[in-house]
């Protein structure tokens, strides 16, 4: 449980990591990581494969314990949603999945609420067919309104877009900035440099679960103060 | 065909038998689907020690021999056994607990699996919608649903079949206990082939009618709901 | 709709099981062979136009119906082995034994006839002819009384191949019928009660080899399950049953039960039966 603790921006972090580590078996996959995860601008995890982005996410939300150091987060007062990379679709229409999120956040399910949410993300016209029979791109679009079902103050999202064709990735991408625009702070991990560039308030960079530099968008994408950064964004594969 | 006959006839007393077999074995189905569901999906769900051998023996049973079955119930319900005084004994109400002791084990044990093999699946997604531990359970069962009916049918088709069981516990008698497996059995015993023959007949028609509207069920839920 | 099926089946279910309690009923244990011979069939509707009670019969071999006795589990036992009988009173299980029906048994055995007893009357010597010749001998191996009445049978011809048990002789472990269709499929002999021989639908290459032997009769009894011992049992009803099936109306039912033209039981009730006070 996070106290009031007044920082110097006076902006309360919804999330907090000191030292967080996460080892599987004899793997280490996240090192050391200390991080405030304040609210505003979108946060962008930025880095290679493997580089331990989803297991920092997954700590940030909750879902995991970290293994070594701690994570700092008031679940109660602050509601959080995930969209996970192959999000999974319950075996009911896509309405359904929907009233089934909005009900497990505790909010009304009524058919006006959720017709609501399936016309944010475009998906009006098929809310009577079963979720699994969703196209991909559809399908990512529902677990994102199924996310923004539970109206979060915090959204997590793992490479939201990584298997989507471009056309797709626009419009999810679309979604999230309206989502920004109204007020959600977004946390979102990608490898793709343009999308981060696209979206990135803030960025963490990291590198084989260490994090490497923790910067606003724009210092970081013309004046990386590391040497990871700079051969990262030059388009070196292996840092 | 002697029982054909009966059958176009609407005998009676074959409608009578008929109608006991169904009553007996749906009601069993229904006890024992609602016990080992609930059964299956908690050990599916949960950790505690002896599970793993909980779970050996849960399958393991599912193998359990009718007619042991049946004489376990009966030693149970006998006036002389510690049920006794329920008077249940050589009544449609012992073969109804008989045949649900009998296939408790075989939907319990394949719930587990299916809710364990779905709860892999769904466990990132309702653990980050905050789910405590009814609700995970409700939306697993409820996504589970056309395995679960498989399961139920499973169930009841190994109830139906058997003979062991109600013969023992229910005592085979004329228009009180006698169901379609008892009857076969009783015919077969006095030589009349034909008519065992023409009943066993009737059963496996009943049995396949059951399974066939049951998959009909499944097919036009999945088409409107998936 | 579910809550709805629910409480139907459940009802339907405890009504089958508990409601029926509420009727006049009886359970009355008694022996495969008298039910396969369609007896009861004949005998019970009377019964129960007469007294308006039901009486459950439960088939299953001497041992086990005089067992359910024991347990209380029955009402009233029916069986046809006297020995047996008699002890079951004497350890207090039963409040008292009656003469009720008598049938005779018969030695069946297949068309060819290895061991060339057909036509005769003394069923020993025609053992011991089986014995000698090592033919296929169908047993019920189920302490039924005729499963009793064969082994007295091998004991007073001096063998014992249910103790020695040869190849030739083959213990099935089940009821009349069940020895029936086995013998027949393996051309064996068997011990049978003409009742259930006259009614068996199989009888392929089966006939009656020996018969009218006096050591061949087969005398049935029936007994009031002791209410001192278990005090469920439904005496009254039990005893009005009891006293129906000796009574000239019940015999002459029993007289009257034929197949085939043929009197399968021959009622041999004592006129007067002597009743134990209380």
């Amino acid at each position: 449980m996070l106290d009031r603790v007044p920082l110097a921006d006076a902006a309360r972090p919804l999330v907090r990591l000191g030292g967080a580590g996460f080892a599987a078996g004899t793997t280490e996959i996240l090192k050391d990581v200390t991080l405030d995860l304040a609210p505003g601008d979108p946060i962008v995890l930025l880095g290679p494969n493997g580089s331990g982005k989803t297991t920092l996410l997954k700590i940030a939300m909750g879902l995991i314990a970290p293994t070594s150091g701690e994570v700092l987060a008031d679940r109660a007062a602050v509601r959080s949603a995930f969209l996970f990379q192959k999000p999974v679709m319950l075996r009911r229409t896509a309405a359904a999945n929907i009233a089934f999120a909005l009900a497990a956040a505790g909010r009304p399910a009524d058919r006006g609420t959720v017709a609501g949410l399936l016309d944010r993300v475009g998906l009006g016209a098929v809310a009577e067919r079963p979720a699994r029979r969703l196209s991909g791109g559809e399908q990512q679009r529902l677990a994102l309104a199924r996310a923004l079902a539970r109206a979060p103050e915090i959204l997590f999202l793992d490479e939201p877009t990584a298997s989507l064709d471009p056309q797709a990735t626009k419009v999810v991408e679309d979604i999230i900035h309206q989502v920004v625009a109204e007020g959600v702070t977004v946390v979102m991990s990608t490898h793709d440099l343009g999308q981060a560039r696209r979206i990135a308030g803030t960025i963490i960079f990291l590198v084989k679960g260490r994090l490497v530099e923790h910067a606003p968008a724009t210092t970081f994408f013309r004046n990386p103060s590391t040497e990871a950064a700079r051969r990262f964004l030059a388009g070196d594969l292996v840092l | 065909m002697g029982a054909l006959d009966l059958v176009l006839r609407g005998d009676p007393t074959l409608l009578a038998i008929v109608r006991l077999s169904l009553a007996v074995t749906l009601s069993a189905t229904l006890i024992a689907s609602v016990l080992g569901m609930t059964l299956g999906a908690v050990v599916a769900l949960t950790r505690f020690p002896g599970r793993t051998p909980l779970i050996v023996g849960m399958n393991g049973m599912m193998g359990l021999p009718p007619v042991v079955v049946g004489l376990l119930v009966f030693l149970l319900l006998s006036r002389s056994g510690p049920l006794g005084g329920l008077g249940l004994l050589f009544t449609p109400g012992a073969m109804i607990v008989a045949q649900a002791v009998l296939i408790t084990p075989i939907i319990a044990a394949l719930t587990r699996q299916v809710v364990e093999d779905l709860w892999a699946e769904y466990r990132d997604e309702l653990t980050a919608m905050q789910l405590g531990p009814a609700g995970r359970v409700a939306a697993l069962l409820w996504d589970a649903r056309f395995s679960l009916v498989t399961i139920v049918l499973a169930g009841f088709g190994r109830a139906a079949a058997e003979v062991g069981a109600v013969m023992i516990v229910g005592g085979n008698i004329d228009g009180f206990t006698r169901v379609m497996t008892t009857s076969i059995a009783l015919e077969t015993s006095k030589g009349n082939l034909a008519l065992a023959i023409g009943l066993g007949g009737v059963l496996i028609t009943l049995i396949l009618a059951l399974n066939g509207l049951a998959w009909g069920v499944r097919q036009w839920a999945e088409r409107h709901a998936g | 709709m579910r809550r709805t099926t629910l409480a139907l089946v459940t009802l339907l279910a405890l009504g089958a099981g508990g409601a029926v309690a509420q009727d006049k009923s009886i359970v009355v244990a008694s022996t495969t062979s008298t039910q396969d011979s369609g007896l009861f069939g004949h005998i019970l509707p009377l019964f129960k136009a007469k007294t308006g009670i039901d009486a459950k019969i439960v088939a299953q071999g001497t041992g086990q119906a005089l067992d359910t006795g024991r347990r209380g589990d029955a009402d009233v036992v029916f069986v046809h082995a006297k020995a047996q009988e008699e002890k079951f009173v004497a350890d207090g299980f039963g409040v008292q034994r009656f003469d009720v029906m008598y049938n005779d048994f018969v030695l069946i055995g297949p068309k060819s006839d290895p061991a060339k007893i057909k036509g005769g009357k003394d069923v020993v010597a025609a053992l011991k002819a089986i014995n000698g010749a090592g033919a296929a001998f169908v047993s019920r191996g189920d302490k039924s009384g005729t499963h009793a009445a064969e082994l007295a049978l091998w004991k007073a011809a001096g063998l014992d191949p249910a103790g020695a048990k040869p190849a030739w002789y083959r213990e099935i472990g089940q009821g009349m019928g069940a020895a029936l269709n086995t013998s027949g499929a393996m051309g064996a002999y068997v011990l049978s009660d003409r009742g259930t021989w006259i009614s068996f639908k199989n009888k392929g290459e089966l006939d009656i080899v020996v018969e009218g032997d006096q050591k061949l009769f087969n005398q049935y009894g029936i007994i009031l399950v002791n209410p001192a011992k278990h005090p469920n049992v439904k005496k009254e009803l039990g005893q009005q049953f009891i006293d129906w099936v000796l009574s000239a109306e019940g015999q002459n039912a029993i007289r009257s039960y034929k197949i085939d033209g043929q009197q399968l039981f021959f009622p041999n009730a004592e006129a007067t039966p002597a009743k134990k006070a209380g």
